[in-house]
């Protein structure tokens, strides 16, 4: 139940301050992984894979995902829901009292701050999967020796990948089942 | 009563049929909100849509709350957004507990010891981007690498950030932007 109801607290929160859609969410999950126990820094990955590979917004599929790992099916409805709340009561609240809301020049200062700061909080978000999937630093602190810091296979899987990325777009989908097959055949 | 499900299942099908979400559910949103329903003409769909990028939260939750509520009430914009949050629920359920269940297998583990590195490849791309449309100046620089800094390595929460940014965008396009 307390889990349930820091659920609430917490995904509320996000709901209410992840401003710039898609990734948004991402800096806030993390924030709450790093406070609570019951979800796991280690599922982040799969959760952002998950979503960005399954129909619907990746806010409300990472939402669900992390409900679930935290407290089954009532946790991924508890989350999902509280992060939607909060922009149902501004979405209603907004279309009552300020019709032009996006025109309004405060509005318009505030994202000139926000947007270089959402950048960098999701910049941030990706480099705790990064230094986990790209360095090794406890092989590292354990031998001292410069070549086990790189996880070589991953350092050239990211090669291939950003170089296919750029060359042909397409949607994330293919790189990640791509990638789970590398996965496999190159034993990982 | 028959509109609000109605909207519920086009909004079910919007959630349902786009990947991505943002910028990927607009052709859908003016495929069933403006041409098929005219619940909305396709200007105030735009206004909605620039709205809900500007508001927190999810924007296609946002702009489904905001068709919703315009056309049925705050029924409409329960009715409009359940829809488009249902399919995730389902889905996302089924998988992360297929997860849960087959996550000893070896051969999982290593497909998803792939599949991070997909993950850091597909962030890299959306930093990139939001960099381009969002850092523009020196300021900007510094903006990102406080928010960065503070985060990544001193654990601060997103929250206190979002605000201060937000406050510090205000008082700078007040002074600096001028000058």
């Amino acid at each position: 139940m307390n889990i349930l109801i820091a659920l609430f607290y917490e995904f509320f929160k996000a709901g209410l301050f992840a401003v710039g859609g898609g990734l948004a969410t991402l800096p806030f999950l993390y924030n709450i992984a790093a406070r609570y126990d019951w979800l796991p820094i280690e599922l982040m990955p799969d959760m952002i894979a998950v979503s960005e590979s399954t129909p619907g917004p990746i806010g409300i599929n990472m939402a669900t995902y992390a409900g679930f790992n935290a407290y089954g099916v009532t946790g991924g409805i508890v989350a999902t829901f509280s992060l939607v709340l909060p922009s149902v009561i501004i979405i209603i609240l907004i279309s009552k009292f300020l019709s032009r809301f996006n025109e309004n020049p405060l509005v318009k200062s505030a994202f000139t701050g926000l947007r270089p700061a959402v950048t960098g909080l999701i910049a941030a978000a990706g480099w705790q999967v990064f230094s986990i999937t790209i360095f090794r630093f406890e092989r590292f602190q354990a031998s001292g020796n410069w070549l086990e810091l790189f996880n070589w296979k991953s350092i050239a899987l990211f090669a291939v990948l950003w170089l296919l990325l750029r060359k042909f777009k397409g949607h994330p989908l293919y790189y990640i089942a791509g990638a789970a097959v590398a996965g496999i055949l190159l034993q990982f | 009563m028959k509109e609000l499900f109605s909207m519920f299942w086009a909004f079910f099908r919007i959630g349902g049929l786009t990947f991505g979400g943002g910028y990927a559910m607009l052709p859908m949103l003016q495929k069933e909100v403006v041409e098929k329903f005219g619940w909305a003409t396709e200007e105030e769909l735009m206004d909605y849509y620039a709205i809900g990028q500007c508001t927190p939260g999810i924007i296609a939750v946002n702009t489904a709350t905001f068709v919703g509520y315009k056309r049925r009430g705050i029924p409409g914009a329960i009715f409009a957004t359940a829809g488009v949050v249902f399919p995730s629920l389902v889905i996302i359920t089924i998988i992360a507990a297929f997860i849960q269940n087959f996550a000893h297998i070896v051969y999982v583990q290593r497909a998803f010891a792939g599949i991070r590195v997909a993950v850091c490849v597909l962030i890299l791309e959306a930093v990139i981007k939001l960099w381009k449309s969002g850092v523009k100046n020196l300021t900007g620089v510094c903006v990102f690498l406080a928010a960065f800094i503070l985060t990544a390595l001193l654990g601060i929460s997103p929250i206190y950030l979002v605000i201060a940014a937000a406050l510090f965008g205000i008082v700078w396009g007040k002074t600096g932007a001028k000058a």
